[in-house]
């Protein structure tokens, strides 16, 4: 376009989502419009934000189009096998307590193979983030019906409208017992990554749901235009409705779309459950699992100060005795 | 004005022609109507947006955050004039 414009390799270094981009995996193979993109941005836009240390943030990824963000994000990733992001993200959050978990995952992917693992994690209060990309529709298999996908819309596997009623995923994840539960737009992309930052700063299992358009199969199979029309409905019907009742907040066909931040309580971690449980049961045996960094920290740096002592006197001794013996040495 | 001495923030849009998929999100949701599409092609086949104003960017990197393609970013000048400066 313009003379001064970087050449593509330039490009891949200049961008500043090169730090957090696998850029050689680019361009991705997302569809033209597809939200997806978007929602990676802010991520990376909050993770930048809040100062979070990359080495200490996980990133999982289900199977789907959205499950792809697990293979172009430069975290520690993990691109599980269908619905099992979850349990993944639980174990390896059980390994490694200091980790910041986030599951990056689509409608299909969390609500439909892995919505049992869904309701339990929630229930659990599992330390976990969960972003969840809902485009009505399972993208890559071709436009399949989900369970999100609203009542009358046409999908490929319900080609004369859909004729069940589909998850409020709000209500079900205030249901379960998440202790934060938003929703925005692909459209809100600051909202998105306030909300990101926000759950990122907290303890708990935090769900956000993302609502972004499919141009290539929920738009096309049910005429709505392409990825500015999916915008445009955003933005005329969503409306900011902080601390809404999650009972209230179902979607229908091209209907209004409640946004914001609905749920946000406090309740104990799985992990902070587990301390104080069997710290009163067996006492002062129990050794506590999954300290909290600052505890862990604090006994690390109590080690590490500890063991400096102890080469400071070894290392006084040590010259001590080794300079007669090179003395010796040249004198032979 | 009522703001004063404070210097409006400008920055410069670079586009990466290349990834673009044409799908219009940069130019529509720009605040200050910086970008237009293109007449050209690009080598798939879409319309990327082009600069239309630079005059006009008021640095804000909402087209950096809504592009689903991380095809489009911005650099505010002041970090290029402190780059330079120090160079």
């Amino acid at each position: 376009m313009s003379s001064c414009a970087p050449n593509d390799a330039q490009f891949r270094i200049q961008n500043p989502m090169a730090e957090f981009l696998r850029m050689e995996r680019m361009p991705h193979i997302w569809c033209p419009g597809c939200g997806i993109g978007s929602v990676v941005t802010s991520m990376a836009e909050a993770i930048k934000n809040g100062g979070h240390d990359m080495d200490k943030i996980a990133v999982v990824s289900g199977i789907g189009c959205t499950g792809r963000v697990a293979g172009y994000v430069k975290f520690d990733s993990f691109h599980t096998t269908h619905g099992r992001a979850i349990p993944f993200a639980t174990g390896l959050k059980l390994a490694n307590p200091e980790l910041k978990v986030i599951v990056f995952s689509g409608d299909g992917d969390l609500f439909s193979i892995g919505g049992n693992h869904f309701i339990h994690a929630a229930r659990r209060n599992m330390d976990l983030l969960v972003i969840c990309v809902n485009n009505f529709t399972y993208g890559m298999t071709g436009g399949q019906m989900t369970p999100t996908t609203p009542t009358t819309a046409n999908a490929s596997t319900t080609p004369y409208g859909n004729y069940e009623y589909p998850f409020s995923l709000p209500f079900l994840a205030d249901a379960a017992g998440a202790t934060y539960v938003a929703r925005w737009t692909s459209l809100n992309a600051r909202n998105i990554t306030d909300s990101i930052s926000e759950a990122l700063n907290r303890k708990g299992f935090s769900f956000i749901e993302v609502i972004t358009p499919c141009t290539t199969l929920y738009q096309r199979r049910n005429r709505l235009g392409d990825g500015i029309d999916a915008m445009q409905y955003y933005h005329d019907d969503a409306d900011i409705q902080h601390g809404a009742d999650t009972r209230t907040v179902d979607i229908g066909f091209q209907g209004k779309l409640k946004t914001g931040k609905f749920v946000d309580r406090q309740k104990p971690t799985y992990l902070d459950a587990v301390n104080t449980h069997y710290a009163n049961v067996i006492g002062d045996d129990y050794q506590l699992y999954g300290k909290t960094p600052p505890e862990k920290q604090a006994e690390e740096e109590a080690k590490r100060a500890a063991a400096a002592a102890a080469e400071q006197a070894d290392g006084l001794e040590a010259e001590y005795i080794d300079e007669p013996a090179e003395c010796g040495g040249d004198d032979a | 004005m009522f703001f004063g001495k404070l210097k409006k923030a400008h920055g410069k849009v670079i586009i990466n022609p290349n990834w673009c998929k044409g799908c219009g999100y940069c130019v529509k949701y720009c605040p200050t109507d910086v970008l237009e599409m293109s007449k050209g092609y690009n080598a798939k086949g879409y319309h990327p947006p082009q600069v239309k104003a630079a005059a006009d960017c008021r640095d804000c990197k909402f087209c950096e955050l809504i592009c689903p393609e991380f095809a489009i970013y911005v650099t505010s000048d002041k970090e290029e004039e402190q780059a330079s400066a120090s160079a």
